[in-house]
């Protein structure tokens, strides 16, 4: 039971980090990123190729796995991204959808259809037992490390002179502007910090989902938009609070209620949309 | 609109609606194009076929998206249910296509009318989650359902012949693409006749500025959930001719490329004057046919590049081209709006 709700948590943590940047994109900079899952793939691949290919360590990959999706990330949203925030919905969903178009075969040219494995190192890999509570060593480590993420973006956003510029040039980027805020930097900053995260949360989620493949972008889109959806857009919090309630409640369903499978998490969505289009955990002002 | 200062103003108004409803000549010689190609290459008729269905497809998305401006994520939902009632219902032993057709469209019909309400409240991007969601657990459902749907192995089955005289499916291709041209120019002409009744003006009003369209007096969540009902029909109708003339449904009709595909076509052959789904429909298949027998892995690559491009360039100045350059030559036809 509790190890359930532990495996539940490790998931949603994942999640979390997973989607992060979409929150910061999505709800901060009013961008729909459905190519978000790409710089996860990207991610998860510079984890599996450093490991599999050079043997670096598995710790050593991480920095590299945040590092180069972020540096990928501003290049983009430089060049391309940047053209497209006051676009329609509509023009920045195709737009997107056209990069994961992109992204996938060009993953599969380079390294091919099968998916790249990450062996975890073995102090990661066991189990541990305590008050008869089992629970993976790896579980335990995403939580520990998904948890320090999250408490380190909250405190960014919220206490450091940066997360307010941002908040600012959200809120209202005309006046940020006229204040003396470079928003356009800031903008920048937040996505390649999104798009890290997104990366560190691919190579984190490579293990638990059997490896990076080219379909990673398509097969996880939905689940970053549903944790993105549920949590509400605007803000950290309510980010990790939906995922760590869509974590729960996916593992406890597969666990207990297997004959419906990924119904719940797809049921969870539409009720929230339909009760709070804003998002469960959001402030009460609809866009 | 207005309050009528004058009768003449009346009149020209009338008039000019009028003339906006009449088949003009390209669109007749579009029709028969189509008809002399299915006769004249029988051995084209299969990817014909394939067309028409994502031409009558896209076309449903194009009766929301672009003359209603609701977007959607999740129209594979839809074709997706058409498909597997009009299989379910002929391997009950009704293997009358007509039968099927009509069941299909009723079926997706209902399912748009009950999930409508749903797209009412939010902004675009709730719209789009909504109906991938549902899009998402319709297909979880086909899934979890083995002893209807026949879960991950799909369903075969065998279909009666067109009007009790005409064969289709394997041995009958062109005899499909006749049947299939047939269903979507019917249900064209229909969609064709509604935009340009009151009704379709109605909408065009809840596209451009809903609230304003309220104001005007304008039931505007009626109407969104009438005309999302239709084109739920109609993605249902292309699923069930989908359904009957390849006999074999499988899961993959729900599936989130679905949904994106479609959208393409429409994109590319331009939303909102209906023919541009049948266009778009036209040139992604030929594209994908063409770079797939070139490349057969990374034909996805040059999709998505041409999409890029397309947004970035801007959907609204290519779509005008066209029109530019008629004005160039003629410059009163291009005044008078040709579609």
């Amino acid at each position: 039971m509790l190890t359930i709700l532990l495996d539940g948590v490790a998931y949603g943590m994942l999640l979390f980090v997973l989607a992060a940047g979409l929150s910061v994109t999505l709800g901060l900079m009013n961008f729909i990123n459905l190519a978000h899952g790409a710089f996860a793939m990207v991610g998860g691949y510079v984890t599996a190729l450093m490991m599999n290919r050079a043997g670096a360590p598995f710790l050593a990959t991480l920095p590299a796995a945040f590092l180069i999706p972020a540096i990928l990330g501003v290049a983009l949203e430089r060049t391309l991204y940047r053209r497209l925030y006051g676009a329609s919905p509509l023009d920045q969903v195709l737009f997107t959808i056209g990069l994961v178009l992109m992204a996938m075969p060009i993953a599969d040219y380079l390294l091919g259809d099968e998916p790249q494995q990450v062996h975890l190192p073995a102090w990661l890999s066991g189990r541990i037992e305590a008050h008869g509570v089992g629970i993976g060593v790896y579980r335990l480590f995403i939580i520990a490390v998904c948890g320090v993420i999250a408490a380190t973006l909250q405190t960014f956003l919220v206490k450091t002179r940066f997360g307010a510029q941002l908040r600012a040039a959200v809120d209202d980027a005309r006046v940020a502007e006229g204040l003396g805020i470079n928003v356009d930097r800031i903008f920048a900053i937040a996505f390649a910090v999104g798009s890290g995260l997104a990366g560190l949360g691919g190579a984190l989620a490579a293990d638990v989902v059997g490896g990076i493949d080219p379909s990673f972008p398509v097969k996880f889109l939905v689940t970053f938009l549903i944790v993105v959806t549920v949590g509400g857009s605007n803000g950290i919090i309510g980010a990790l609070f939906g995922a760590l309630l869509l974590g729960v409640l996916d593992v406890a369903g597969k666990y207990y209620v297997p004959s419906i499978g990924a119904f719940i998490i797809y049921g969870v969505m539409v009720i929230t949309l339909i009760v709070r289009p804003q998002g469960l955990f959001a402030r009460g002002d609809a866009r | 609109m207005s309050v009528p200062k004058a009768p003449a103003t009346m009149g020209r108004l009338t008039a000019h609606l009028h003339r906006r409803a009449r088949w003009r000549w390209p669109e007749i010689v579009f029709w028969l194009a189509v008809l002399a190609a299915i006769l004249a290459a029988p051995s084209r008729a299969a990817i014909i076929n394939e067309v028409l269905i994502a031409g009558l497809f896209a076309l449903s998305l194009d009766l929301i998206l672009g003359l209603t401006g609701i977007v959607s994520l999740g129209h594979a939902a839809f074709l997706g249910l058409g498909a597997y009632a009009a299989a379910i219902l002929a391997s009950k032993g009704f293997a009358d296509p007509t039968l099927g057709l009509v069941f299909g469209a009723a079926v997706a019909a209902l399912v748009g009318l009950a999930t409508a309400p749903l797209l009412l409240r939010g902004a675009d991007l709730t719209r789009l989650m909504v109906t991938l969601g549902v899009s998402l657990m319709l297909g979880e459902l086909a899934n979890r359902n083995g002893w209807l749907t026949g879960g991950t192995d799909g369903l075969n089955f065998s279909i009666g012949r067109v009007l009790g005289l005409f064969p289709i499916g394997f041995t009958g291709q062109r005899n499909a693409a006749l049947y299939s041209f047939a269903v979507l120019f019917i249900m064209f002409a229909v969609a064709r006749r509604l935009a340009q009744s009151p009704f379709g003006l109605a909408l065009a009003a809840i596209r451009e500025n809903r609230l304003r369209a309220g104001a005007l007096g304008i039931a505007t969540s009626r109407r969104i959930v009438a005309i999302y009902a239709v084109s739920a029909a109609y993605a249902g109708a292309a699923g069930a001719l989908l359904a009957q003339t390849t006999q074999i449904v499988s899961l993959d009709l729900f599936d989130f490329h679905r949904s994106a595909d479609v959208m393409l076509m429409l994109i590319i052959g331009g939303a909102g004057y209906l023919y541009g789904g049948l266009i778009g429909a036209a040139a992604f298949i030929v594209l994908r046919d063409v770079i797939s027998s070139a490349t057969p892995e990374y034909w996805e690559f040059w999709i998505g590049l041409a999409l890029v491009v397309l947004v970035l360039a801007g959907r609204e100045r290519i779509r005008e081209a066209p029109r530019r350059l008629i004005a160039l030559f003629a410059p009163r036809a291009a005044r008078r709006g040709v579609a």
